[in-house]
């Protein structure tokens, strides 16, 4: 096997290959089985596992690392199938993060994440080092943490520490069952969301199980759709999926709003934003009232010197003459940037019962306007687009 | 009452049967515990042992002491042996029970994760489970302990005792002294051995104690 001389960037291609796990027993499907699995995952990219339970999702995830052997079929890793390394040896070069976390109560946070590195037989220095870097890469300050207990950390703090021990030996797999699934919602959105942002810089190679179908959509460059019995259902792209369901039972499990989840997919950024009519306190009321009669938007958005949206202020609002100011200004529309889903930005209209939403850059400027009828419009648009 | 002269006459004895308490006990318990964690190490995840082991081992808790030694000097005779054998199997019970209880504490999320991250058979129990198992170990060690020390006296009918021989000395010449030297140091060596053992039980698990920030 070959690798990059930097242990950075590392990824690895997951397959299975008619891989089957049968529990003795039983001949119909019982709860956890996995019938002839194959699908293959390329290297970086992430495949969330997703279905009802008793479904064999975890089973095909425990299945990689050899938690659970196969009843007959091959898993294979950059090629070559797991049943041949040695046990211990693979599962040191495959990041697990559970549900429950499982960090052992007895070591501190900076033991906990140093395990792989141990085993590895690394020095305590650069363990120590390496522990500190990863703490720091899952947000929590290493000087403060290092020493506690697991016990002395909250839910979210323990799950981000699961993260960082699961990247300490900087494994080309991970395996993450149901990583976010003990948290609270908020939390959970959170953490998904720096999931992502450290996956776009790590790209490892990542088997993700969920019964979530929004986190699959939202965690998955692939999904797949596993059936009770094991049976794997449908393989393909968020998008593909939510297109184009392969039978009843994926369309079902996607559910009845699949539209709306369609929106999940899709950024504000990926609208064509409209041009708000603006204006700065201070400035003669004559020129913006002439503009905003002859546009159908209603509203004269002002702003200030840093382009910053202040308030709007009605047609029927803007005098005929003299200077406006920023007592005129009133309601304000839901900020959204370009990286907000469309999804979100609906929800957020929807909420705050308006119909338009301003764009916003990273340092608040107004980049433009996005309204509810864009949104939906853009969503009809994509569904005909893939044919359905 | 109490006559300074006997005890300071005494002290040679008083301590010797000190020391010889502390011996039989720390030999008795050391023993006990090797012995202890072997049958928990090999009857664990075997239901079909854990039975007739724990039950022998519960039985030879309820013969009472002094029926054993009876029962063992024929065998045995008037020994070291003897003595150590009745009080081993007083702690059989205790620490088997305790350490099993213990390793069935250990949260099987930890267990999970420890085989997932690499770990080998003996790694895990080395550095996850017997450090997890610890403070219900350490519980039984110290009630092992202390029931031990009181448990000395009663070899002192076959020539041992430590602070019994002190005490039965005292009631064979009348004296009243040594009678309350020896029950004033035993209830003293169980005090200290369980406030002992507990502080230690404590130093050794500072995770567990840790709660909030």
């Amino acid at each position: 096997m070959t690798s990059p001389p930097s242990d950075a960037h590392r990824a690895a291609t997951v397959a299975f290959d008619h891989a089957t796990k049968r529990y003795p027993g039983t001949n119909t499907a019982r709860s956890g089985a996995v019938q002839d699995l194959s699908l293959e995952v390329p290297a970086g990219k992430i495949c969330v596992l997703v279905g009802p339970s008793g479904c064999g999702k975890t089973t095909s995830l425990k299945m990689v690392n050899r938690l659970i052997e196969p009843t007959s079929g091959r898993i294979l890793i950059d090629g070559q199938d797991v049943a041949s390394r040695e046990v211990t040896d693979l599962r040191r070069s495959i990041g697990y993060v559970i549900q429950q976390v499982g960090l052992f109560p007895h070591q501190t946070i900076g033991e906990n994440v140093a395990t792989v590195p141990r085993l590895l037989g690394w020095e305590p220095d650069r363990r120590r080092t390496r522990s500190d870097e990863l703490l720091t890469l899952v947000g929590l300050d290493a000087a403060t943490y290092r020493d506690r207990y697991p016990a002395q950390l909250s839910g979210g703090e323990r799950q981000r520490v699961g993260v960082a021990r699961a990247l300490a030996g900087d494994p080309p797999v991970m395996l993450m069952d149901e990583p976010f699934g003990a948290v609270d919602p908020i939390v959970r959105e959170r953490l998904q969301n720096e999931f992502l942002r450290l996956q776009a810089d790590l790209a490892k190679t990542i088997l993700f199980v969920t019964h979530d179908i929004d986190e699959a959509i939202k965690m998955g460059d692939l999904v797949a759709v596993m059936e009770v019995g094991g049976k794997l259902a449908q393989f393909g792209t968020p998008e593909e999926i939510l297109a184009n369901p392969a039978s009843d039972f994926v369309a079902r499990f996607v559910g009845v709003d699949r539209g709306l989840k369609r929106l999940s997919l899709s950024r504000v950024g990926d609208l064509d934003l409209l041009p708000a009519i603006t204006a700065r306190p201070g400035d003669d009321a004559a020129e913006p009232r002439r503009r905003i009669m002859a546009n159908p938007l209603e509203y004269l958005l002002m702003i200030d010197e840093a382009n910053r949206p202040i308030g709007w202020i009605g047609q029927r609002q803007v005098p005929s003459g003299g200077a406006l100011s920023v007592l005129m200004a009133s309601a304000m529309s839901p900020l959204l940037d370009r990286r907000t889903t469309l999804k979100d930005a609906l929800a957020m209209l929807i909420d705050a019962e308006v119909q338009v939403g301003i764009v916003v850059d990273d340092h608040g400027a107004l980049e433009g306007l996005v309204t509810a009828d864009e949104i939906t419009a853009f969503r009809r648009r994509g569904a005909e687009g893939s044919g359905t | 009452m109490i006559r300074w002269d006997v005890i300071e006459g005494n002290l040679p004895l008083i301590a010797s049967k000190l020391l010889e308490h502390l011996a039989l006990t720390a030999v008795a318990v050391g023993i006990g515990l090797a012995i202890s964690a072997l049958a928990a190490y090999f009857i664990r995840g075997r239901k079909r042992l854990v039975g007739p082991v724990t039950g022998t081992f519960s039985l030879l808790y309820t013969i009472p002491s002094l029926a054993l030694l009876a029962f063992l000097v024929p065998v045995t005779h008037l020994s070291f042996l003897t003595a150590e054998i009745a009080l081993v199997s007083c702690t059989l019970f205790i620490l088997t029970r305790n350490i099993l209880a213990g390793l069935a504490a250990v949260p099987t999320d930890a267990l999970e994760a420890a085989d997932a991250m690499g770990y080998g058979r003996f790694g895990r129990l080395w550095h996850v489970e017997l450090p997890l198992a610890l403070p219900l170990i350490m519980a039984g060690i110290r009630i092992a302990t202390v029931t031990t020390l009181g448990l000395v006296m009663v070899t002192a009918l076959i020539g041992f005792g430590g602070l019994g021989q002190v005490m039965l000395r005292g009631y064979n010449f009348r004296n009243d002294t040594l009678v309350l030297v020896g029950f004033v140091l035993t209830v003293a060596l169980g005090l200290a051995a369980d406030l002992g053992l507990g502080w230690l039980g404590r130093a050794v698990t500072p995770w567990s104690r840790a709660r909030g920030t």
